[in-house]
C-alpha cells in the first residue's frame, strides 16, 4: 500500500500517464474464453491489453507489477448511476439527472431530447471515490423526480478516468419507467403507460401539426424516432405481467429492450431467454418492496443465469455508494449462481449490453486497459482494490474519503 | 383513590427524583401510606415467553463469545432457555438435540439498534408509512410499539441474517420523535409477543437537516439548526418543570397525608380540619413523561446525528439537562470526535460505508466503525436503518473491519463481532440479558455456515432464547408473514 502511495504522490494529475505496464503472476479472470488463468502476466501497451499468458517478456522501459497471485479482473461496471451527475442528492443545485416540467397531467410534455449525459462533471468527488473501488465505467440514467415524467430521457455510458468527454460512443439508451411506481406520472393508471406510449409513437411516427395536446416536440420526435430502428430503451419494471408487455411493446415498435429492476423477472425468465433480453438487477432485492415485486427473491439472478438469460447487475438511486456493487455480485453467489457468471455480470455482460463489448468488459488482447487488482477475492467484502488502471493508466488510489480518513486518524494515534 | 394511583404512576416515572426528597423517605416509613399496590409501570406489557425447546449442544465450532474472545473448536451447550456452558468436551444431557459443527462459526444472536421493520414495513405502500408522526416538531408522547405491524415480512428475512432482537424506532422528521422498543425477533400476531421482556424504552432524537427540512418546509419552526437545538431545549425545559410540579404535588401529598395520621392520632383537632382537601395531582402529559423518563435514566436516548459539530451539541445538551445519551445513530462524522464519543462513554452506530445523499453525510469515510472503536472505551455499533441491511449486519461489519485492518488497525474477528452483539446490548440496555455467549443468558445463537464476515456467510440455524427459530436445512414451508401467505410466489424463501 504505501508503495502506490509514494507512486500516487508523483504524479499530478488525477490519472497517472499513459504508461506501459506488465503486470506477472497474477490470477486473472479473463471473463472471456481462457476463463481464470493462474499465475498470468498481463502486458498493457498504448492503453491496451497487447497480451495475456504467462511468462511474458517485458519489453524495455515497461514496468513490471508483481501480483504474487492476486487476482486481476476487468474495471467494473459502476451500474445504473448518478454519479458526476449528483454531488449531493438532496441539493437541487447539485442534482441533475431529472428534467422536471412539473406538467399537469392533462397536458403531459415528454422530453426523449433531454440527455443527462451533457450534465456529466468528470470533476465530481464521487468519481473518485468509484474508481478507488475498481469502477472504471458506469451507466449514467436520468431519473424521474417529482413532477418528471416516465419517459425520464436518455443516458449513456461514461469512463471514470477523469477525462471530460467521458461518454462511450455506441452506448446510448433512451429510460421508460413502468409500473405502480410510474403510476403518478401517466395519469394515475399503469394501463395509461401504454395508452401514452402508444401516442408517443404515433406522434412520432406521424406527426399531425393540427393536434393540440401533444406529448412531443419536433426534437422530442426526432430523438425518440432513433430509437424505433433497433435502439436500445430500458425499462424500469419489476411485475412479471409489465416485464412481458414491455417486451411486446419494444418488439413491435422496433427497439432493443433491456430490462432494469426485474423483481419478478425469474418468474417470465424461459421468455427473457428466448427473446434475448437482458436484465439488469439488484440481488439484494427479496422483499415485496411493492405490490409490483411481491415475487422478489435472492436467487432472481441464479433463477435468470440458469434460463440462459443475459444479466448485470445494478443499484438503484445509487451513486455515492455505488462501490456496493460488488457485494450485490457475493451475495448471489451465496445464493447459486456461479461464480465466474457473477464476475461476468459485473464486466462483460454489462459491457455487451450498453454496446461496448468490443473494448471493455474482458481481459484479452485488444481491449481497453480497464483493470484491477483486488487484495483478495474480488467479490468479497473483505476484500479492495489495491490499484486500479483506466485505459492503462494508473490510478491514484486517493480520494476525497481517503485524505479525509488519513487527516483523522493522524489526530487520533 | 384515583389520586394515590396517580400519584404512584408518578413515583414510577420519576423514579430517582422520588426517592430522592426527604418527603417521600419519611413517607415509606409511615406504615398507612406505604400500604399502597405497585402501579404497572408499563400499560403495555410483554407478553413474550419463549417455546419450551429440548437442550442443544453445538459441538466442535469456532466460538466468538461476544466478549472479546474466540475459542477454537468449541462446544456451546443451551438448556432452558440459556446459556448453560461454553468450553471445550462438554457432554449432552439426555434428550438433548446435539449439532455437529465443526467447520463452523457461532455467534451470539445479532442486535440491531436501529431498525424501522413494522413501522415502515413492506410492502411500503401509504397504510404502512406509521414511522413518523410528523405533525409536530416534538412528539415524545408517541410510541413507536404502537405502529409496530407484526405481519412485516422484513422480520424473517432479518432474523435469516441472524438478528435475534432489535429496536424499531420512529423516523428522523422531528426533533424529539417519541419512544423506541425493543423485540425479540420471534413471529406473533402481536407486538407485545415480541416485546423484549424489561428491556427500557429507547427515546428517538434527530439533529441535522430531517426536522428543520421537515418543517422549515412548512414555514414553521424549526427551519435552521438553531431553532432544532432551541427547540429541544425547550422541551427539556418544560419536562423539568414538570417534574418540579409533580415533586411539588408528591411533597403536598405527604405532608397532606402526615398532617391526617396525626389527626387520627390526636382526634380532637378533627375539627379544625374538616373543609381540608387533598392536594391535586398536575395534569399528565405524555410528551413530558416521557422526557422526563429520559432525564431519569429510565428511557435511554438515542440521537439520529451525522455531523461531529452537532453530537458535541448535543453532549452539551444532555449536560444541561441531566440525561445520558446511550448512542448516536449514522454518526458518520464520529471518527472526527472518537475520542470524546468515548471519554463520554456513547456508542456510535453506523453504516460500513454508505455516505453523500445529504450535507450531513458528506463527510462519510469506510474507516468510520474502526476508528470509533479505536480509542480506550470505545463503542462502536454496526446499525442499518434499512430492511436490507438489517439482513446482512454481518457483511456490514466485514466491510468495517477489513477497512480498519488496510490501515493498520489489527481488528479480529472477536473484537469486530462485539459491534453487533455486545456493544448494542449495551446501548440498548439488555446486556445483562443478551449480546454474549455467557452462562446464564438468553440463548440467542447463531451458527454459521464460516466466518461471519463474508460475503458468502449464511446463518445456518439461528435459535432465540433455546429456539430454533430458523434453520436454512429445512425451512419453513410456507412465509411466516400473514400478507405473504398464499401470494403466487414463493417470496421470501428462495
Amino acid at each position: 500500500m504505501r508503495t502506490f502511495l509514494a507512486i500516487a504522490l508523483l504524479s499530478c494529475a488525477a490519472l497517472g500517464h499513459a504508461q506501459d505496464v506488465l503486470i506477472r503472476g497474477a490470477t486473472v479472470h479473463t471473463v472471456g474464453e481462457q476463463g481464470v488463468l493462474s499465475n498470468a502476466d498481463v502486458l498493457v501497451r498504448n492503453g491496451k491489453i497487447a497480451a495475456v499468458g504467462t511468462n511474458l517478456s517485458a519489453p524495455s522501459a515497461v514496468t513490471t507489477v508483481d501480483a504474487n497471485g492476486r487476482a486481476l479482473t476487468p474495471g467494473l461496471f459502476g451500474g445504473l448511476s448518478a454519479i458526476g451527475i449528483e454531488e449531493v442528492s438532496l441539493e437541487p443545485t447539485t442534482a441533475d439527472s431529472a428534467v422536471i416540467l412539473n406538467a399537469p397531467a392533462f397536458e403531459m410534455e415528454w422530453r426523449p431530447e433531454f440527455d443527462v449525459t451533457s450534465a456529466f462533471n468528470p470533476r465530481s468527488v464521487l468519481v473518485p471515490v468509484a474508481r478507488v473501488e475498481g469502477l472504471t465505467w458506469t451507466m449514467l440514467t436520468p431519473t424521474s423526480g417529482e413532477g418528471g415524467t416516465l419517459l425520464t430521457g436518455q443516458g449513456g455510458a461514461v469512463s471514470l478516468d477523469g477525462r471530460y468527454d467521458a461518454v462511450l460512443a455506441g452506448s446510448r439508451a433512451l429510460f421508460i419507467n413502468l409500473g405502480g411506481g410510474a403510476n403518478s406520472v401517466s395519469a394515475g393508471s399503469r394501463a395509461g403507460q401504454w395508452m401514452l406510449l402508444e401516442q408517443a409513437i404515433r406522434e412520432t411516427r406521424s406527426p399531425s401539426a393540427q393536434d393540440e395536446h401533444l406529448l412531443l416536440h419536433p426534437l422530442g420526435r426526432e430523438a425518440l424516432a432513433k430509437y424505433l430502428n433497433g435502439g436500445r430503451v430500458v425499462f424500469n419494471v419489476a411485475r412479471a405481467a409489465d416485464i412481458r408487455r414491455a417486451i411486446a411493446f419494444a418488439k413491435r415498435n422496433g427497439m432493443k429492450p433491456v430490462i432494469a429492476g426485474g423483481a419478478e423477472a425469474w418468474a417470465v425468465a424461459d421468455e427473457l431467454a428466448r427473446e434475448k433480453v437482458p436484465v439488469l438487477l439488484d440481488a439484494l432485492e427479496n422483499l415485496p418492496y411493492s405490490f409490483d415485486d411481491i415475487g422478489s427473491r435472492l436467487d432472481n439472478a441464479a433463477l435468470l443465469h440458469q434460463a440462459g438469460v443475459r444479466i448485470a447487475f445494478t443499484q438503484f438511486n445509487e451513486s455515492h455508494n455505488a462501490r456496493k456493487i460488488r457485494q450485490l455480485a457475493g451475495n448471489a453467489v451465496a445464493h447459486g449462481l456461479p461464480k465466474d457468471a457473477a464476475i461476468a455480470a459485473l464486466t462483460a455482460e454489462p459491457a455487451e449490453i450498453f454496446g461496448l463489448a468490443a473494448e471493455r468488459g474482458r481481459i484479452a488482447r485488444g481491449q481497453i486497459a480497464d483493470l484491477v487488482l483486488w487484495s483478495g477475492d474480488p467479490l468479497e467484502v473483505t476484500s479492495a482494490a489495491d490499484q486500479v488502471w483506466i485505459g492503462g493508466r494508473q490510478v491514484e488510489m486517493r480520494s476525497r474519503q481517503t485524505e479525509l480518513r488519513d487527516r483523522y486518524l493522524k489526530r487520533l494515534q | 383513590m384515583k389520586k394515590t394511583t396517580r400519584s404512584l404512576l408518578c413515583c414510577a416515572l420519576l423514579t430517582s427524583a422520588c426517592t430522592g426528597t426527604p418527603t417521600q423517605t419519611e413517607n415509606q416509613q409511615e406504615p398507612k401510606v406505604a400500604a399502597v399496590p405497585a402501579a404497572p409501570a408499563n400499560p403495555y406489557p410483554s407478553t413474550y415467553q419463549a417455546a419450551a425447546a429440548p437442550a442443544t449442544l453445538i459441538r466442535g465450532a469456532t466460538v466468538l463469545t461476544g466478549t472479546g474472545t474466540r475459542l477454537d473448536g468449541a462446544d456451546v451447550l443451551i438448556a432452558n432457555g440459556r446459556i448453560e456452558a461454553v468450553g471445550q468436551n462438554l457432554s449432552a444431557p439426555a434428550g438433548a438435540r446435539v449439532v455437529d459443527a465443526s467447520g463452523k462459526w457461532v455467534t451470539p444472536g445479532l442486535i440491531d439498534v436501529h431498525s424501522h421493520l413494522g413501522v415502515y414495513a413492506s410492502p411500503g405502500v401509504n397504510a404502512n408509512s406509521d414511522g413518523n408522526e410528523a405533525t409536530d416538531p416534538v412528539t415524545a408522547n408517541v410510541w413507536a410499539e404502537h405502529g409496530v405491524w407484526p405481519q412485516d415480512p422484513g422480520f424473517e428475512t432479518a432474523l435469516e441474517g441472524g438478528i435475534t432482537s432489535l429496536q424499531i424506532l420512529p423516523g428522523s422528521a422531528n426533533l424529539i420523535g417519541g419512544r423506541g422498543v425493543t423485540l425479540k425477533n420471534v413471529p406473533a400476531t402481536t407486538y407485545q409477543a415480541m416485546k423484549f421482556p424489561d428491556a427500557p424504552q429507547g427515546l428517538k432524537m434527530a439533529c441535522g437537516e430531517n426536522p428543520k427540512r421537515v418543517y422549515g418546509g412548512q414555514s414553521r419552526a424549526p427551519s435552521t439548526r438553531m431553532g432544532n437545538v432551541a427547540g429541544y431545549r425547550q422541551a427539556f425545559a418544560d419536562a423539568q418543570d414538570y417534574r418540579e410540579q409533580w415533586h411539588k404535588y408528591e411533597r403536598d401529598f405527604a405532608a397532606y397525608q402526615k398532617k391526617h395520621a396525626e389527626q387520627g392520632k390526636d382526634k380532637g383537632k378533627k375539627d379544625a380540619d374538616e373543609s381540608d382537601e387533598p392536594p391535586s395531582p398536575p395534569k399528565r402529559d405524555l410528551k413530558l413523561e416521557t422526557l422526563v423518563a429520559a432525564m431519569n435514566g429510565d428511557v435511554r436516548v438515542h440521537i439520529h446525528c451525522y455531523r461531529s459539530d452537532e453530537m458535541a451539541i448535543m453532549l452539551d445538551l444532555s449536560k444541561e439537562f441531566g440525561f445520558k445519551i446511550a448512542a448516536f445513530h449514522h454518526a458518520i462524522e464520529a471518527y472526527k470526535i472518537a475520542d470524546k464519543l468515548a471519554a463520554n462513554g456513547v456508542c456510535g452506530a453506523e453504516w460500513a460505508d454508505w455516505w453523500g445523499s445529504k450535507m450531513e453525510m458528506f463527510d462519510g469515510i469506510q474507516e468510520n466503525i474502526a476508528l470509533t472503536d479505536l480509542p480506550q472505551g470505545g463503542c462502536a455499533i454496526v446499525h442499518s436503518d434499512s430492511e436490507e441491511g438489517i439482513q446482512r449486519l454481518n457483511q456490514e461489519a466485514g466491510k468495517a473491519m477489513s477497512r480498519g485492518n488496510r490501515i493498520g488497525l489489527s481488528i479480529a474477528p472477536e473484537r469486530a463481532i462485539r459491534w453487533l452483539t455486545a456493544n448494542p446490548a449495551r446501548a440498548l440496555g439488555i446486556d445483562r440479558q443478551t449480546g454474549t455467549l455467557e452462562p446464564g443468558k438468553m440463548a440467542d445463537v447463531v451458527i454459521w455456515n464460516g466466518t461471519p464476515f463474508s460475503v458468502y456467510a449464511l446463518a445456518e440455524q439461528v435459535f432465540v432464547d433455546g429456539v430454533l427459530e430458523f434453520d436454512r436445512a429445512h425451512p419453513s414451508p410456507q412465509p411466516r408473514s400473514d400478507f405473504l401467505l398464499g401470494q403466487p410466489s414463493a417470496g421470501v424463501q428462495p
